[in-house]
């Protein structure tokens, strides 16, 4: 029934002339441009359900596939295509977005219409990126992201803006003007942008050292990779609730699904040549950023600390298999450490989206992000206080939350590569818990601080549904992570397959 | 039969939503009445579950609710396993949580009092606590009915979450709120290990589901395994010392047992059920429930019973100098499971789960009535202004002694028959460690003695009560608390009786526990073994008895006849006094190297490497660097048409220059 339908550039495109459409109605009807951004939000949503129900787990092949040529001059096509990889990261965004539409309904005053509208493009632009098979779309979308996510820290962000607009600008196109190298350079090879005749291309170990290099310092800067993250605490702090929401759930997953559309699969020599190099990174950002984030002042930047954290179990998980292959257990551990890794990044979509709106509803109503303005906020905001905890533990990693699980496969993953990879993850257990609930000590527990936390009055239904829905499902997928797993089971299958013959 | 398993372990969930989502407008009554009609169901189906076990008319049940995840070859699931272990803890986890439901009904019942007025947070609170205590019995069943390591993971750190809910109920207490963050974090230290013990198997076994890893353990015996450079380990070794540090933060072992003592900041049923009876004891069942694995590893074993038998004795010395009733009681719990883990430590799980039971009834019921006593004093803890309370709380009065002989090990009581049995199988046992052991344990007999009747002559005789302000106040607590009272007093007296025969020497536990042939210590005693009268009869002969008996006499000759002697001797070992009083410096030392040590490598991190060296060298360095060279090249954009038409005129003179040379 969906087989006749372009599902892809109807998620693609819907938001996206949505967005066009309301920013064009202006901001005086803020109404109804909230209504209409909304409305387009959910039918986007709808329609990328499509994706899911009409999935084949049975095969790695791209599905959902349009392909039509674009600018022939260049052989460069419009091609969409999904598999288990991308399919979870696009349901993701449209999920997101529309909480990211709610969140912002009242909050946001000034240009509303605008506000939403770039939302909606920001939308479009990032299933894009997810669902293009054609390396020159892929990058349109990549750096088309940029403008939208420019605006919104730009106009909505707080005072230090400027600053960390430029510097998330030229840290994240710094990263990407290497890869389009990379990319024109496999143009030339392989005679077209399709990416996946990148992947069968035959290319030496010094092309595929010097391709890798390129991309990693594109998908590292996305991530953020340890060192170079020093732009995402920044963004965050300037950047709206909405935009740090985006920015968490979402922008930082196109970093790790990078790596495993371009940077595994089409440099596998070299990926295995530097799997140190990336599973050192990984665990300086488990390690490391877990302290820093324990000192922080700044609720938001604790939060995008401990996302720095998180996602280094992404790309621990991805780089471990190499290590893997080459000891002498069953091979299972690189299949559980990549799927653990892309359940990490569904799960720390919901997580960091859900606590980067719990900081949102506090700011909304105090003007604050120090943690030192807070204290005993439970005992007027208790039904808050109950989510904002549940969220805690779900970044703690608690056991029954989607924030286990992932964590849990990487750790078990890495064991099977060395003993240490796995006692240094592990210590999220401790270090995670640790900066998550002492913040929560110090903001939810305790006797009422001050007069403004005493005056403060506990979350509306608008705030409840869209927490309340995060919250459902951070438990879902806790404690029933075989649907997902399953998606994604014969792509990554495939991947490593590909993975474990070698290009030389 | 599966129907009945899903409802012991779903009837307290459903309770525990129905109170914690709608207790507000259900109410108080509806919510203590829902909470507690979940868990007595869930206690009537345990007890008719361990009927059948005790009838054989059922089998060991193991199978499968649905399947959480398959990844790379790995099934996980989540599934029940009930076989004669799991069937005496459910009985013991619903029974006890549900005294301690009914128990609450009357403790809670003016919680308001405890928040500040204007507190929305207190506003619910009554139907809040029943809601977590459900929650808890729920998480408590899935850990002890799994079949497997993730879903025991689950509930261990379900239980973990729960008890840092409730050890920061009253969340307006700073102390409270320290506390229950220090006790999760601690318990994740723990845990740390447990994960990779976890992943350990995992990895060696390809399977987390017990009965496979059962399986496989005996060929994996002689596994040997690199952890540092060459050095080898056997795997079992690393596994069961891996998985034991999980069950060193969960049942409170010395160095990781720093939590158990602040938890008495949650509510007094809490530190009952929770921090006493049930939970603390997971580490207990976890090794119990690992047999297979532990046999295998002399090494792992002598670590559980040089741990088990430090915490054991040195922490029982912390209890005498305690002034808060509860404080001693919770350290008195720290000893306990310290016999628990020796028990383990020698192969004699039987007698640690034996313990485990008897524990949780005697514990639970001295928790209780210390909550009864502190309701009588109007929350007041210290039992140096107690006194004289005998005549005043008769019930309280009987039932606290009846716990209290039960925890000294005197003839006939509970307590008496496990510990014994503890005693002996250390004597026993040849194992590394078991000298050690032993004289801690048989020393330790003789400082239970001692702070338990310290304790109790201090709260209940003489005369009293010492504190002026409480006299005149002090009353019997009302029936929904002395009932459960004398609900625990039942099995803390006449459990052990009834059953040392068949779950130690008998062979209730035959195809459960496993214990290696050389191991066998139970076995040993076995064949002196002549039902539960002569057992006691022997054991009044034995040394054990004896420092029992002399504890309480201490305890009597000088807390009812000279009370100055207790002076004398703190001055006398103002050292040793010091030591205990400062609990050997554990809080002290943890907070500066963990807490302090943690916080100063967060800032360093974070000024010199993020702000310094990344940012302020690198990111921003490079951007002044290239601000800088934008000046000195905008200084040549004079705009001057003679300075460019100078700069083309040496530059055609360099370059013809250049081509002449060359």
């Amino acid at each position: 029934m969906f087989a006749d339908l372009p599902i892809l550039s109807l998620t693609i495109w819907l938001p996206i002339i949505g967005g066009m459409l309301v920013f064009a109605s202006g901001n005086q009807a803020a109404n109804a441009s909230r209504w209409t951004a909304l409305t387009v939000a959910i039918l986007t949503f709808v329609v990328s359900l499509a994706l899911w129900a009409g999935f084949d787990t049975s095969t790695a092949q791209m599905q959902f596939v349009e392909r039509t040529s674009w600018i022939a001059l260049f052989d460069i096509e419009y091609y969409l295509g999904v598999d288990g990889i991308s399919m979870p990261l696009i349901i993701l965004t449209t999920f997101i977005s529309i909480f990211v539409i709610i969140a912002g309904w009242e909050v946001v005053q000034y240009r509303p219409a605008s506000y939403m509208a770039a939302f909606l493009i920001m939308e479009g632009v990032m299933v894009g990126v997810f669902s293009a098979l054609d390396a020159m779309l892929f990058y349109v979308f990549w750096e088309a992201m940029l403008i939208p996510m420019f605006l919104i820290i730009g106009i909505w962000g707080g005072p230090n803006r400027v600053y960390a607009t430029i510097k998330f600008f030229l840290y994240t196109f710094f990263g990407s003007v290497f890869m389009l190298v990379a990319l024109i350079y496999m143009y030339f090879q392989a005679g077209s942008f399709d990416i996946l005749a990148f992947h069968d291309l035959k290319l030496g170990l010094t092309e595929q050292i010097l391709i890798f290099v390129a991309f990693l310092l594109a998908f590292a800067v996305k991530v953020p990779m340890w060192p170079v993250h020093t732009w995402l605490p920044d963004a965050h702090v300037e950047a709206p609730t909405g935009g740090s929401v985006i920015l968490a759930a979402i922008m930082l997953k196109i970093g790790g699904y990078g790596f495993l559309r371009f940077s595994l699969p089409i440099t596998p020599d070299a990926s295995q040549q530097l799997d140190w190099l990336i599973i050192t990174m990984s665990l300086i950002a488990v390690v490391y950023i877990g302290f820093v984030a324990l000192v922080q002042q700044d609720m938001k930047k604790l939060i995008a600390y401990s996302s720095i954290a998180h996602m280094g179990f992404v790309t621990l998980g991805f780089f471990i298999v190499f290590m893997i292959f080459a000891g002498d257990s069953a091979s299972g551990g690189a299949t559980l450490g990549v799927e653990g890794g892309m359940v990490q990044m569904v799960s720390h979509g919901f997580i960091s989206a859900a606590m980067f709106l719990c900081v949102g509803v506090l700011y909304d109503r105090m003007h604050s992000r120090q943690i030192a303005d807070y204290g005993g906020v439970a005992n007027t905001m208790p039904l808050f206080a109950g989510l904002m905890v549940f969220f805690a533990m779900a970044n703690a990693g608690l056991p029954g939350t989607s924030g286990f699980v992932g964590e849990f496969m990487v750790i078990l993953a890495s064991f099977q590569a060395d003993f240490w990879f796995a006692f240094l993850a592990a210590t999220t257990l401790i270090l995670g818990a640790a900066y998550t609930l002492w913040m929560v000590k110090r903001v939810i527990f305790g006797v009422v601080a001050n007069e403004r936390v005493a005056a403060l009055k506990d979350i509306g239904s608008r705030e409840f549904f869209v927490l309340g829905s995060l919250a459902l499902a951070v438990l879902a997928l806790g404690l029933w992570p075989a649907p997902l797993v399953e998606v994604m089971d014969a792509s990554i299958v495939n991947l490593l397959k590909h993975l474990a013959v070698s290009k030389l | 039969m599966d129907t009945i398993y899903l409802i012991i372990v779903l009837a307290p969930l459903v309770g525990s939503i129905i109170a914690g989502f709608w207790g507000g407008r259900i109410g108080r009554a509806w919510s203590h009445w829902v909470t507690t009609a979940g868990v007595g169901l869930s206690t009537l189906l345990s007890f008719y579950v361990l009927y059948r076990f005790l009838a054989g008319s059922t089998e060991v049940y193991n199978a499968t609710v649905y399947s959480w995840m398959v990844s790379g070859g790995f099934r996980f699931e989540v599934g029940f396993l009930v076989d004669q272990l799991t069937a005496v803890m459910i009985s013991v986890v619903t029974f006890v949580s549900f005294c301690v439901h009914v128990y609450t009904i009357g403790y809670m019942a003016h919680d308001e009092e405890n928040w500040p007025d204007d507190s929305l947070a207190g506003r619910n609170s009554y139907q809040r606590f029943f809601s977590y205590i459900s929650l808890f019995t729920f998480s408590m069943l899935m850990l002890v009915m799994a079949n497997n390591f993730v879903q025991l993971f689950f509930g261990w750190e379900a239980v973990g979450l729960v008890s840092y809910l409730l050890i920061g109920f009253w969340s307006v207490r700073p102390t409270a709120v320290f506390a229950n963050l220090k006790a999760f974090l601690v318990n994740r230290v723990g845990d740390f290990g447990f994960i990779l013990g976890i992943a350990a198997v995992a990895m060696y076994f390809g399977s987390l589901d017990y009965a496979q890893v059962f399986a496989r353990a005996p060929q994996l015996a002689d596994v040997q395994v690199a952890v540092w450079g060459d050095s080898q380990w056997s795997l079992m070794s690393l596994i069961g010392i891996l998985l034991f540090i999980g069950a060193m933060g969960k049942s409170a072992q010395v160095p990781l047992h720093v939590w158990l003592p602040d938890s008495m900041e949650g509510p007094t049923p809490i530190s009952a059920l929770i921090h006493a009876a049930t939970m603390v004891t997971a580490g207990v069942f976890m090794v119990a429930r690992m047999s297979p694995l532990y046999e295998l590893s002399e090494t792992a074993l002598s670590f559980v019973l040089v741990i088990g038998a430090t915490t054991a004795f040195f922490m029982g010395l912390i209890g005498i100098v305690q002034n808060d009733i509860k404080r001693v009681v919770a350290y008195s719990t720290l000893s306990q499971l310290g016999y628990m883990m020796v028990a383990l430590g020698v192969s004699a799980y039987a007698a640690g789960i034996f313990h485990l039971m008897t524990h949780a009834f005697f514990k639970a019921l001295l928790f209780l009535a210390a909550g009864s006593v502190i309701i009588g004093m109007h929350h007041d803890q210290d039992i140096r202004n107690m006194g004289g309370l005998k005549k005043y709380m008769p019930v309280t009065y009987w039932t606290s002694l009846i716990g209290s002989l039960a925890l000294i090990g005197f003839p006939g009581f509970s307590g008496f028959f496990s510990k014994d049995a503890i005693i002996e199988s250390v004597h026993a046992s040849s194992i590394a460690g078991s000298g050690y052991a032993y004289l801690m344990v048989v020393a330790g007999v003789f400082v239970t003695a001692l702070y338990t009747f310290r304790m109790f002559f201090l709260v209940f005789h003489g005369e009293g009560p010492r504190d002026a302000h409480a006299k005149g106040h002090v009353k019997e607590s009302p029936k929904v608390v002395t009932i459960p009272l004398i609900l625990l007093a039942i099995p803390s007296i006449g459990i052990g009786y009834f059953t040392i025969g068949d779950m130690l020497f008998g062979d209730w536990f035959k195809d459960v526990l496993y214990v290696a042939p050389a191991h066998a210590v139970l076995e040993i005693m076995g064949e002196e073994f002549h039902g539960a009268w002569t057992f006691m009869l022997h054991g009044m002969t034995g040394l054990p008895f004896i420092l029992a008996m002399a504890g309480l006499a201490t305890a009597a000759f000088i807390y009812l006849k000279r009370p100055s002697i207790a002076h004398d001797i703190k001055t006398r070992f103002d050292l040793l006094y010091l030591a205990l009083d400062r609990k050997y410096w554990f809080d002290e030392l943890y907070q500066l190297v963990f807490a302090g040590g943690g916080r100063a490598i967060g800032r360093l991190f974070w000024s010199l490497g993020d702000r310094f060296v990344i940012d302020g060298v690198i990111i921003n360095g490079s951007a002044r660097a290239v601000g800088r060279m934008a000046d000195w090249v905008r200084t040549i954009q004079t705009g001057y048409l003679f300075h460019y038409a100078i700069a083309m005129i040496l530059g055609l003179l360099v370059l013809l220059t250049w081509y002449v040379i060359v």
